[in-house]
């Protein structure tokens, strides 16, 4: 049925169907809280008429500009932590050229087949893993010591100073160079990761959490970005659309923040994301080309 | 340490991340509504159905484009400006890593200086292009 829908669609009826999808998931993803990467991918690859490549390439780019224009914002403000996010952007981002190195050179279903499977992972654990918003940290590792991984912030609500150090160091390294093999691979932004790990593994305050999440995907997502701009798969009908459609829905999105349920917009998320985890699974397997 | 502003470093960052994400954006923007009026394109418009469902390799091979920095002699096409405005979005924490640099030095935070120093040689070599794709 969707090859006899793509037949009978004008061809420029693709690029602005692509733009109004990335309107629609920047206004959905600011509340419900993801980057725009992890929705576009797996709805864009599932839908539209585009190779995977293409796909993968915007969806980096997508998530890049979002963090981008998040970034000043969030380093003025104090929310996102030079001294914590230099040393995992570095390892994530030397992992992900790896990850967009390996992507481009796996056949085309393999890809399509694994990024259902983590999709559907990422829906479990967005799902079942609870955040923390001020976790209780013991002693701080020599290493998170050594970079200065600590910080004061100002809780929205209470208006309090409160202090925060960063502990369990080496593990979220490791976990950060998984992270940044899968943004590269499946061009997913990597938020949905990093701030898990962030918060729970290495016991950052939620709030401080989310802005260096944030801000480290421009380091992530630029060097993988590139791998796909030199390998072709990056193309401005593709790319263009796709960018300025998510940093427009997304201005929506933040504004929406304060009056719409962020748990319902959440929930909307979760299953857009098992529909599109499904579909790409299937679509991967040849069961629903 | 030193008894100096904590947050030199981010302010200079966040100064470089904003100047540079607001040109890439305008460039792409502008590149993309030539490309959409029919400006100059290396990959026509109406040619763009019978190729963007095919890998990018073959998307290369049938347009007559290279892999690599290709596409920064061909500014003249509105398509490549669009890449080129892509290309300046990826490459803007280059820039704010540099300028922080020094900071972190003046501040003896060693540590950091060198991680920034890393970040930048990691994102020159994505990129240069050498790193290619079997693809």
């Amino acid at each position: 049925m969707l090859a006899e829908i793509a037949a009978n669609f004008p061809w420029w009826g693709w690029p602005l169907a692509l733009f109004a999808v990335c309107f629609l998931l920047g206004i959905i993803a600011v509340p419900a809280g993801v980057g725009g990467g992890v929705l576009f991918v797996p709805l864009v690859s599932g839908f539209f008429p585009f190779h995977l490549d293409f796909v993968r390439g915007a969806g980096l780019l997508v998530a890049l500009s979002g963090a981008l224009a998040a970034g000043p914002r969030l380093l003025d403000g104090g929310l996102a932590n030079l001294r914590l996010a230099l040393p995992l952007g570095l390892v994530a981002s030397t992992s992900s050229i790896a990850g967009a190195m390996l992507g481009l050179a796996l056949p085309t279903m393999v890809v399509q087949t694994a990024l259902g499977i983590a999709i559907l992972g990422i829906v479990a654990i967005m799902a079942t893993v609870p955040n923390s918003a001020e976790p209780r940290v013991g002693r701080p590792d020599a290493l998170s010591a050594a970079l200065g991984m600590h910080g004061i912030f100002r809780a929205g609500a209470s208006g309090r100073e409160v202090a925060w150090q960063a502990h369990r160091t080496p593990q979220g390294l490791a976990l950060f160079v998984g992270i940044g093999v899968l943004a590269g691979l499946f061009g997913l932004g990597a938020g949905w990761a990093n701030l898990p790990v962030l918060n729970l593994v290495m016991g950052v305050p939620l709030k401080v959490a989310a802005g260096t999440s944030s801000f480290i995907l421009t380091l992530v997502d630029s060097s993988a970005a590139w791998v796909y701009l030199n390998q072709g798969a990056v193309l401005p009908m593709i790319a263009a659309p796709s960018v300025i459609g998510m940093m427009l829905g997304a201005r929506l999105g933040a504004r929406l923040l304060y009056v719409v349920p962020a748990h319902a917009v959440r929930k909307l998320v979760l299953a857009l994301l098992l529909f599109a985890g499904v579909r790409a699974l299937l679509k991967g397997m040849g069961i629903w080309p | 340490m030193t008894g100096h502003d904590p947050l030199a470093a981010p302010r200079r960052y966040a100064a470089w991340l904003a100047w540079g994400s607001r040109v890439g954006l305008v460039l792409l923007a502008v590149g993309f509504a030539l490309y959409l009026g029919g400006v100059a394109p290396q990959v026509p418009i109406e040619h763009l159905p019978s190729l963007w469902d095919r890998p990018a390799a073959e998307y290369l091979q049938r347009t007559g484009l290279k892999s690599g920095w290709h596409w920064a002699s061909l500014l003249h096409r509105s398509d490549m400006l669009v890449i080129a405005g892509i290309a300046l979005l990826a490459s803007c924490s280059i820039a704010c890593l540099a300028v922080v640099i020094p900071v972190f030095m003046r501040h003896r935070e060693h540590a950091l200086a060198w991680i920034c120093v890393a970040q930048v040689v990691v994102l020159a070599v994505a990129a240069s292009g050498w790193l290619g794709a079997a693809h």
